[in-house]
């Protein structure tokens, strides 16, 4: 087994708010952003860190980078204890929360970059290589001199992930690196990512809410929910679990009337006055199912679909989670 | 090739050293300043005529009166000078703590805790006011007129007084200006409550503790350590014996409770930050 970058066991945080009830009262209520998490992450790994809004995954990676303190739970990354042991952590882990820069507002591009050579105490020839080649792969030349806060959103993400990595951290923490950004710009980002985990030494762990990241990025992915995890395993992994499907579609002549019968295909839509009939597959192949359709005749047309990660997260959310949620709640 | 350019560090030549990030930050902040000359200028002015109030203040209350609380007006404007002279140093270097509530509330703090810098040196560094030097040149002025007309009579150790006096005085400052800034690590609408301790503070600072009295005296002259920052030095300076009986030795016990408050304000710094909440989004 490989080396252990980041370790967590039962790992939780709540938050304490105070709503107002009526003029001077308030109302004081707990909210268990993380309800006890547990996760092992090896060295070059490409997580996926998901789950629906307010599931706890911002809050988690604030606890591995040392922003927050955990309520109760181990943590330990890159070997350190995260709040104890804060800025050794620091020059290990690179942050890009996409919500929030960690860019310098009124100074350009470069000067930002220059100032983080000196806090992360990087040798000036390592930080001219590191930086030529983000500005290579990222396209950063045209807007380098810009100052931060006139930046668009897609040059500014480039810019937060250069910065983070001028240091060349083990693990770079991503939170939704991509929200916001243009189809351009996401395919930018997500192809230096993807380039930069396949090197493999650089640990990410991301979390998003595009599946195209997923699909793209994350080669095992922590579904979580409530503050749990309800899923750790690979993508085909989701799917084989969910039962998620191929689809073949198909455009008949004559209108469909549930002639043919192959086994592991199911119906699943019947449309355009029985002209368009779309099969799920489970179990059976698209090709024994077009074979059937064509003996039958009037086949027009076939399309396959890959099985949909959108649906198996839409189901993976709506399904509950187990007896503690329902009793959190 | 690409590969290569990624290896991690192994050779130290070039590599920054341990101070480098603060003094970079401070520059960066010198440089981004400078920027706005005009704002500049008018805070210089501005700062100025606070100043000159200040001391019109003393001089319009010995119109009234020959003596406070058992000083007379030289004597009055030393104190005042060591008192603002400590504050405007100290105001210099953290006074624009206050920000850490904007930081706070708005979660630009998560940025400041994931760099390999100690988070408080970080704020002082990004938000050293230049136009305050304003503020330290003139109490240095006030300072220098009220020793001519006080007619000290030097000494090698009140001359070294003159110095250690301020030095722990901003220290001590400092120390009220973290602490108080901290609560907004637990209440983020905190603002007027540690304004109480600071500018209260320097305001009860500049005038002989003798003119207060009862529990307040207590309080912020020797609970919170006020009254060692210019009233004890300036006895001593003017040669004075203190007129609530307290020994000569604690007109030198400056150092001593400006570095106790500094270690009680970095403990509750070190708790505070571990409230820290961040933001939902
Ligand atoms: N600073 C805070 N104070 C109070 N509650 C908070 C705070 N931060 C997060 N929470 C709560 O904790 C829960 C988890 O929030 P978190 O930001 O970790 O969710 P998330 O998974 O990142 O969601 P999203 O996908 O919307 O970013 C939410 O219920 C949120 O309201
Ligand atoms: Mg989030």
């Amino acid at each position: 087994m490989s080396e252990i970058v980041i370790s967590t066991a039962d790992l939780r945080k709540e938050f304490t708010v105070s709503t107002r009830v009526g003029l001077l009262r308030r109302a004081r209520r707990t909210v268990p952003a993380v309800a006890g998490v547990d996760l092992t992450v090896a060295r070059g790994e490409m997580l996926g860190y998901i789950g629906p809004n307010g599931a706890g995954k911002s809050t988690t990676l604030k606890m591995l980078t040392g922003v927050l303190t955990p309520s109760s739970g181990e943590v330990t990354v890159c070997g350190f204890r995260p709040v104890a042991q804060r800025t050794r952590l620091a020059r290990q882990i690179g942050v890009v929360f996409g919500q929030r820069s960690q860019l310098w507002w009124d100074l350009p591009l470069a000067e930002s970059f220059r100032l983080l050579r000196y806090i992360y105490r990087v040798p000036a020839a390592d930080h001219a290589a590191r930086l030529a080649e983000c500005r290579r792969l990222l396209d950063l030349d045209a807007f380098l001199d810009t100052p931060v806060r006139q930046l668009s959103l897609g040059q500014r993400m480039r810019g937060e992930i250069t910065a983070a990595l001028l240091h060349s951290p083990e693990v770079l923490f991503l939170d939704e690196p991509t929200i916001g950004l243009d189809v351009v710009s996401k395919q930018a980002v997500r192809a230096f990512l993807a380039d930069l985990g396949s090197r493999g030494d650089t640990t990410l762990v991301l979390t998003t809410h595009d599946l195209a990241d997923i699909e793209k990025l994350c080669r095992r992915l922590v579904v979580i929910d409530h503050g749990r995890v309800v899923h750790d395993g690979t993508l085909p992994e989701l799917h084989a679990r969910y039962d998620s499907r191929r689809r073949v579609v198909v455009d008949l002549d004559t209108p469909w009337a549930g002639r043919t019968g192959v086994p592991g295909a199911v119906v699943e839509a019947v449309e355009a006055d029985g002209h368009r009939v779309t099969f799920g597959l489970s179990g059976g192949t698209a090709g024994e199912l077009v074979a059937a359709l064509a003996r039958d005749g009037a086949l027009r047309d076939v399309a396959v679909l890959e099985p949909d990660i959108e649906d198996v997260v839409a189901r993976l959310y709506a399904e509950p989670a187990g007896d503690d949620r329902v009793a959190s709640r | 090739m690409a590969d290569l350019l990624w290896r991690r560090a192994t050779t130290p030549t070039g590599r920054p050293g341990a101070l480098a990030g603060y003094r970079q930050l401070l520059a960066a902040q010198v440089r981004s300043q400078l920027q706005y000359r005009a704002s500049f200028a008018m805070d210089l002015v501005g700062n100025l005529l606070l100043t000159l109030m200040d001391v019109a203040a003393v001089v319009v209350l010995f119109r009234v009166t020959p003596v406070l609380g058992g000083f007379t007006l030289p004597e009055v404007l030393l104190i005042s000078g060591l008192a603002n002279l400590s504050f405007s140093l100290c105001d210099l270097a953290v006074g624009n703590i206050d920000t850490m509530r904007q930081y706070i509330r708005t979660g630009r703090f998560d940025a400041v805790l994931t760099r390999p810098l100690s988070a408080l040196l970080q704020l002082v560094c990004g938000d050293l006011a230049l136009r305050r030097l304003g503020r330290v040149t003139q109490a240095v002025v006030v300072l220098v007129i009220a020793l001519n007309l006080a007619h000290v009579r030097w000494t090698p150790a009140r001359a070294v007084l003159l110095v250690v006096a301020p030095s722990f005085g901003a220290v001590l400052f400092g120390s009220v200006f973290v602490a108080g800034s901290t609560v907004s690590f637990w209440f983020i609408e905190s603002g007027e409550f540690s304004n109480a301790f600071t500018y209260g503070g320097r305001d009860f600072t500049a005038y002989p503790i003798t003119v207060y009295a009862g529990w307040f005296r207590k309080a912020f002259a020797y609970g919170l350590g006020f009254a060692f920052v210019a009233y004890y030095p300036a006895l001593a300076i003017l040669d004075k014996p203190d007129p609530l009986g307290g020994p000569r030795l604690l007109s030198w016990s400056s150092p001593v409770v400006a570095l106790a408050a500094a270690g009680v304000a970095a403990f509750i710094w070190r708790i505070g930050i571990r409230h820290y909440r961040s933001t939902g989004s």
